[in-house]
Parts: C-alpha cells; sequence; structure tokens
C-alpha cells in the first residue's frame, strides 16, 4: 500500500506568526482521485484547513490552487495529471495575500475585473424582441465568454505579479475582448480609450503562462493580441 | 449582545445565484438600499452549473409557438399539481425576462436568422400535446448556466448592487408579530457576527441537493433558506418532490445535460437495446425526467444493466457527429472526458439516476412573497419573508420540473419578487423593530455549535445523513423502508445537537460554516422524509412500490410540512389560471 505524501501551505491569521507547510499522508487506495477529493478526505480529519470549493466539477472556479508548481483547479486535476514521485504539494495561488492556508484574498484580481468595464453597453434603444446576431458574430465569442474567474491566469502571470494595480492581467483582458469582439456593443471606443496607457495591456510580454494553465483551455495571450491591435490601428 | 454591529438595509437577498441576482438587480436599478449577501462569490453559486437552457416560447424555433403550450407541458410535466396561475405567470412573462438577458449581453447560441438558437428538451410539444416535439429551450451552447450568472454579475456590476461576498446567513429574525425583520449573519473571511436588519428578506439560497449521497449539485447546494425557515417555524410545500435526473455521470455524479438527447442522443442498456422506446413510445428519450429515471432504474432492477455490475445505463452520442459535439455540447465533452474517462465521439457515457433538483420549498405566491397557514388551513403571507428560485416552491414544476424551467423559473420569479418588493418599499412597510429576545433566539445555534465542547464529528455525521436519504428516499420508495429513515433521521437529528465543532477561530472557519450546513441538511432531509411518507400516491418524481397509483381524490393537492408539530398537511392546487381555461389533470403519458 502506497501512501500519498501530500505537503499543504498553512497559515491562520489568528494563530501563526509565519506560514508553514504542513505533511499528511493519505491512501488512495490506488485510485486516480481529484486533488479535491484529497482535501475533502484530510478536512474530514483535520476540519482546520481551509480552501474554497463549490461546483467540483470544473466550471465555478472556487477551488484554483497551485498543485506541485503549476495553477490549476483542484477539482478536474486527477492525481495522475499532477502527482511526481508519490508527491503532491498544494499552495495558495501565487501572488495574492492569503486569507487563511489555500484561500486567497482575490481582491485585486476582482477589482481588475471590474475596471474593464464587463458587460455589455448598447447606447440604441432595445428591440421588442433579442438583438440579432448572425452565427459567425456570434462565434467570435467563443474561447472568451466562458471564462470562471478562477484566476489561475493572473497569478501565474509574472506581469501581474509586478503590477497587479495597473496591468489589468489575462483573465481581466479576455473578458475585455469578450466585449470588443461582441457584435452587440457599441461602446469600442471607450473602452480602448480606457486601455491605450502603458500598462494596462501593453504589459503583457507574451509570456504565454495564462495560456499553459488556463483549466478552461482558453488563451488570454491571443486576446490581448487582438486587444494591442485594435489600440494600434486605433492610435493610427 | 449590544457589542454586535448591525447593518440596515431596505431589502436584503440571501443567495448570489440567478433568482437572487434577478431580484437584485430590480432594486438595485430602483435605488432601494439593497445587497447580496451569498456565501460564496457569486458566479461560484450554483446557477453557473446548468448546461442545457432556459426553455421559453420566444418564438424562434418556431415563428408560431405559444406560451400556452409550453405551459401544458410544463402543468403535464408536474403531473397536475403545478399551480396554473404561476405556470400561465411564468410562460406568458417568460420571453421579456429572456429577451431581456440577451439586451443584458447574455452570449445565446444563434440560427442562421440571427435568433436566439433553440433546442428540443424533454416533455416539451406544439399544441396542447398534439403537434409533435417542440424546439423551445434557448441555449448558450451547453454552458448556458454560467453564461446566465456571469451576465446576471455584470449587469449586478453596472448597476452598483451591494455584495457582502463570502457572508453566511445563520438564521432569520423574527419579530413580536411573527414578521421576519432581518437575519444573523457572520462574515467567513473575519467570523464576524452582525445583525442584518431590513424591511424584506429574500431567500435565494437555491438548491439542497446534498442531503443525497449521489447528487448533480455543488458542495454547497445545502439549503442554507430551507434551514432557516423551518426553524423559524415556517411550512414547507411538496418537500418530497425530488428530481433525479436520468443522466448523472455513473460515479461522479456529475451532470450531462438533458440537451445531449435533445440533440439526437439517446439512452441504451447492456444490449445496446434503446429501451426508451418500449416505456415512452412517443417522446422516447425525451419523455419527463422522472418517467426517464424510472425507466432506466427498471433497466438495471430487471438485469439490463451495463459495466460489471450492471448498474448503469450509457449514453450514446457518437452517432451525431464531432462537429455538432464540439458546437452545440463542448461542456459535457469536456466533462465526460474528465469525470467519466470517455470521449463521446468514440463511446458512450456511463449514466445513472441522480439526485438533481428540490420541486418543493418554501411556499410562495407570484410575487415571491412567502405563505404559511392560519389555524382554518386558509393561505397566509408571512410579513418580510419572500422567496425564490429553487428555494421556493410557487409552484411552476409541481411533481416534477421539465427541463430548462428551472432557469426561467429563476429569472421570472427573481425580477417579479424584486419588483413586488420595490413597489412594497414605496407604498412604506412599517414592522416591530426585533427585541434582544427575538434576536437571542436567532443566535441560539451558533452559540450552540461555538460553545459545543465535544461530540461526533460534522462529516461522519454527513455522510450518514446522506446514506439515509439515499437509502429510504431514492427513485422508488416505500412505507417500511421510509418509516425505518424517518425514526433513524430523528436519532440523528439528537446527535447533530450534540455535535463537536473542534475548531473555534475565526478567520475564514470553513469548519463553522460546514457546521451550520449540516443542521440545514438535517431540516431539508427530515422534512423531505416526513412529507414523503404522508403522500400515499405515486405523482411524478415521488414514486412508490406500495401506492403506486395517482390519487387524485385524495392527493391532488401540495404537501405541507409544518416543522414544530413534525406534521403533514394539504393546501389546495391553483387550477385557476386568469387567461386561459384551467388544463383539467388526465393521464400522464409520454
Amino acid at each position: 500500500m502506497s501512501m500519498l505524501q501530500v505537503s499543504i501551505y498553512r497559515y491562520n491569521p489568528e494563530t501563526d506568526s509565519a506560514p508553514y507547510m504542513q505533511e499528511y499522508r493519505v491512501d488512495t487506495q490506488g485510485r486516480d482521485l481529484m486533488v479535491l477529493n484529497i482535501l475533502e478526505m484530510l478536512k474530514a480529519e483535520d476540519t482546520t484547513l481551509a480552501y474554497r470549493r463549490s461546483c467540483r466539477e470544473g466550471v465555478c472556479g472556487s477551488d484554483g490552487m497551485n498543485m506541485n508548481g503549476k495553477n490549476g483547479l483542484a477539482c478536474i486535476t486527477s492525481l495522475s495529471d499532477v502527482v511526481k514521485n508519490n508527491k503532491l504539494v498544494l499552495r495558495p495561488l501565487p501572488g495574492l495575500p492569503v486569507v487563511r492556508d489555500l484561500a486567497v484574498d482575490m481582491g485585486l484580481f476582482y477589482k481588475q475585473y471590474e475596471r474593464i468595464q464587463p458587460y455589455l453597453q448598447n447606447d440604441e434603444p432595445a428591440p421588442a424582441i433579442e438583438r440579432l446576431q448572425s452565427p459567425e458574430e456570434r462565434d467570435k465569442l467563443d474561447g472568451l465568454y466562458e471564462c470562471i474567474l478562477c484566476a489561475c491566469c493572473s497569478t501565474s502571470c509574472p506581469s501581474f505579479w509586478w503590477n497587479p494595480d495597473k496591468f489589468v492581467g489575462p483573465a481581466g483582458l479576455l473578458q475585455s475582448y469578450r466585449f470588443l469582439a461582441d457584435s452587440r456593443d457599441t461602446a469600442t471606443q471607450a473602452r480602448l480609450t480606457d486601455l491605450q496607457d502603458p500598462f494596462s495591456v501593453f504589459r503583457c510580454r507574451g509570456i504565454m503562462n495564462c495560456v499553459a494553465v488556463c483549466p478552461k483551455g482558453l488563451n488570454p495571450t491571443r486576446a490581448i493580441g487582438k486587444i494591442r491591435d485594435m489600440l494600434l490601428a486605433n492610435a493610427t | 449582545m449590544s457589542t454586535m454591529r448591525s447593518l440596515t438595509f431596505d431589502a436584503i437577498i440571501i443567495g448570489g445565484g440567478g433568482a437572487g441576482m434577478r431580484a437584485a438587480l430590480e432594486l438595485a436599478k430602483s435605488g432601494k438600499k439593497t445587497a447580496v449577501l451569498s456565501k460564496v462569490f457569486p458566479t461560484r453559486s450554483h446557477t453557473v452549473s446548468a448546461q442545457g437552457g432556459i426553455t421559453c416560447a420566444i418564438a424562434s424555433a418556431d415563428p408560431n409557438d405559444d406560451w400556452r403550450w409550453h405551459m401544458y407541458d410544463t402543468v403535464k410535466g408536474g403531473d397536475y399539481i403545478t399551480d396554473q396561475d404561476a405556470a400561465e405567470y411564468m410562460c406568458s412573462e417568460g420571453p421579456k425576462a429572456v429577451f431581456e438577458l440577451e439586451h443584458m449581453g447574455l452570449p445565446f447560441s444563434r440560427f442562421e436568422n440571427g435568433r436566439i438558437y433553440q433546442r428540443p428538451f424533454g416533455g416539451q410539444s406544439k399544441n396542447f400535446g398534439e403537434g409533435g416535439q417542440a424546439a423551445r429551450t434557448c441555449a448558450a451552447a451547453d454552458r448556458t448556466g454560467h453564461a446566465l450568472l456571469h451576465t446576471l454579475y455584470q449587469n449586478n456590476l453596472k448597476n452598483n448592487t451591494t455584495f457582502l461576498n463570502e457572508w453566511f446567513a445563520v438564521d432569520l429574525v423574527k419579530n413580536a408579530d411573527g414578521d421576519v425583520v432581518g437575519c444573523i449573519a457572520m462574515c467567513i473571511e473575519t467570523g464576524e457576527v452582525v445583525h442584518v436588519k431590513s424591511k424584506a428578506t429574500v431567500l435565494a439560497t437555491g438548491g439542497a441537493g446534498r442531503i443525497y449521497a449521489s447528487t448533480t449539485n455543488a458542495l454547497i447546494n445545502t439549503g442554507d433558506g430551507i434551514g432557516m425557515a423551518l426553524r423559524a417555524g415556517f411550512p414547507m410545500q411538496d418537500m418530497e418532490m425530488w428530481q433525479f435526473h436520468p443522466t448523472g455521470i455513473y460515479g461522479a455524479g456529475v451532470l450531462v445535460t438533458e440537451g445531449c438527447r435533445g440533440e439526437g442522443g439517446y439512452l441504451v442498456n447492456k444490449d445496446g437495446e434503446r429501451f426508451m422506446e418500449r416505456y415512452a413510445p412517443n417522446a422516447k428519450d425525451l419523455a419527463g425526467r422522472d418517467v426517464v429515471a424510472r425507466s432506466m432504474v427498471m433497466e438495471i432492477l430487471e438485469g439490463r444493466g451495463c459495466g460489471e455490475n450492471g448498474d448503469h445505463v450509457y449514453l450514446k452520442l457518437d452517432h451525431l457527429g464531432e462537429e455538432v459535439l464540439n458546437k452545440r455540447l463542448p461542456g459535457i465533452s469536456e466533462l465526460s472526458k474528465i469525470f467519466a474517462h470517455a470521449d463521446p465521439t468514440k463511446a458512450p457515457i456511463p449514466v445513472v439516476p441522480t439526485c438533481h433538483y428540490m420541486m418543493g420549498g418554501i411556499p410562495t405566491n407570484v410575487h415571491g412573497q412567502a405563505i404559511m397557514q392560519d389555524a382554518d388551513g386558509n393561505d397566509q403571507i408571512v410579513g418580510g419573508l419572500f422567496a425564490c428560485g429553487e428555494a421556493a416552491c410557487v409552484s411552476v414544476h409541481g411533481a416534477n420540473r421539465l427541463g430548462g424551467n428551472s432557469l426561467l423559473d429563476l429569472v421570472v420569479f427573481g425580477r417579479a419578487a424584486g419588483m413586488f418588493i420595490e413597489s412594497a418599499l414605496n407604498e412604506g412597510i412599517e414592522y416591530l423593530d426585533a427585541s434582544e429576545s427575538d434576536i437571542e433566539s436567532a443566535m441560539k445555534r451558533i452559540n450552540r455549535w461555538n460553545e459545543s465542547s465535544g461530540g461526533e464529528s460534522v462529516a461522519d455525521l454527513k455522510v450518514e445523513l446522506q446514506s439515509i436519504m439515499q437509502n429510504a428516499f431514492g427513485v422508488f420508495r416505500q412505507e417500511d423502508n421510509m418509516q425505518e429513515g424517518v425514526k433513524k433521521l430523528a436519532e440523528l437529528r439528537g446527535r447533530i445537537a450534540e455535535a463537536h465543532l473542534v475548531d473555534k477561530s475565526g478567520a475564514f472557519n470553513t469548519a463553522r460554516i460546514e457546521a451550520l450546513e449540516l443542521d440545514n441538511l438535517m431540516e431539508v432531509a427530515e422534512a423531505t422524509a416526513i412529507a414523503a411518507l404522508e403522500r400515499k400516491e405515486s405523482r411524478g418524481a415521488h414514486s412508490r412500490y406500495d401506492y403506486p397509483d395517482r390519487d387524485d381524490v385524495n392527493w391532488l393537492k401540495h404537501s405541507m410540512y409544518f416543522p414544530l408539530e413534525k406534521k403533514v398537511g394539504k393546501r389546495d392546487v391553483n387550477f385557476k389560471p386568469k387567461t386561459l381555461d384551467t388544463f383539467e389533470p388526465k393521464i400522464r403519458t409520454y
């Protein structure tokens, strides 16, 4: 019987002066469980362990965390995807303040999302039925609207680590492009004007960590490229 | 007590899913002092998991579609204990609510002509069941709930709604007159407990599928609103009615949408037979969910199940081709690969009926006002308390909900509650303030946990509760088994009342949240069990071996569960739609 070695970042602001790694051993009975299953098994024994979870199927974005060095969702990351040498190291998403254990303060991440005005803007009166949109126009939103705001991408991005207050980050920019690309949105000019400073978009250095970690297979770098093109075209 | 901070709002909406955020949007636009209090960041709510779509007669797939046909399907689907005034309201107001969502930016899939894409779903018909299968479910691929929830959150941001994110509502505060005047709530990040004062308290806390061991529901679906209302002494309606979705992924419980069958997929047994042709010759795989789930269980019980243990069936999709799967069902393809290790373009998905939806809940009228009964059995409005969405029983779903009607329910009745509360606030609402002792009694259970010094673990007790419910209150039910279940639950309640919260810390203490959720699961489970035992017939999702037939003489009624007496009474079903004739109960076949 092989016991999985699990090492988890622990920090309780009320009792710990500094974070530390706690070692656990879990008997998986040879099953290829999800990382979240491991956390639930540990939580049943050690109730002080804190993390977020909700849908347990990769659509709500609650349980983004760093697993053996890579960001992802605990609920859809299987042990066989991530465990090496029988060891699993779990840390909170990097770059954001830790609230407790694996739960981070997502405030800065949400602020950058809100900053791009993530809602459809259309100054024309709405028709009595829906606004029409061709399937081709609608196809442009695929790969954009599916973002679940898990923050795996932004918290793996060095540019976001350096300037989380000024660089919108991959998640926010993906959503920004989701509205720029929507044939029903009429605020293109205002959206671009709001992004044309040296930081908001142009701090992206094309590192593509965001693409490598996105649990939904989305490509923020490509969306950022499109925004760059629009900004450059707009400037000339 | 005097050190406890209080927050004051015109309206507090508990729950940040589709219903809560739709209600909040209405109130935010009105300028009333409103807040949404949600135990998770709103886009983590369970609405996000809805896949197939929102059913509504917007006359896109079929220009001649009619909301009355949708209403007929809904009433029939609910096995005739759907309130017809409520179904009428939902189906006729629906198009307005769906177009509003589109105007807010919801990225619906489209037909060539640019209109919203609609797909066939179970239980849908044209011309009052006479015109064949309809295609009435508006979809954003198979991520409609995600698209809807994010759109609502985005529009709440646009309208500056106040959010209390990661706050947990503990219990309702009632004044001396029995009106609900707010709640006790806890900030999860800090552990601070506050008294929230409000003239209108809306329970939009969703479902409670976690009372079962196997469920499609998120881990957060613990029936918090139902628990709060029951502890406050308010009755619940039709709690025995739980929907088992035909296609939960075997083993994982994760949902794959009915839209799979809408797009042409079908179920097969171990012999490869499309067995639904035998059970529902006309609608086949698109019969009502209760009918399909029962048929699957029959196949399994009669030895035609698939797999080593013969305990599931297969959902076959490969014949649809990669293009349809990629375009219309990309999300379930992903889920199937992750949770069933099956690529649906090549292999069938192993599925089994899985607890999915609570048709019952807090009885309300179409304005979301909570209802109780006076001593003579007449409806009485509960002052200050509202409910919408899955937590409410308005009742549009009756004994069995149709696919796609849940999202419509959320937006139509979330919106209706918001509009009603706005006008009620404009007219002026005055309730007695809560006294110190009113607040004390709402603090009782959190104090109990905080003072616990020994006893059993929350995790163990939860597993026991889920196993009792799974074994005695599943797809098929019978008296002796349920009697036993009720007895076990009563015993379990005693043990939960003595259970131990080991970790008493404040900051982000999820152990305390799980303890408080366990109390809510207990309330929901007991209401379900006692109501199920009492309804001595088979109707919709409630199927009994010992009473296999529908009994319209005695049970063309809502059940009402009264928590203080733990007794079940009855309430009349509404058969009086305002603009059309009553749909009279008929034998229900598909």
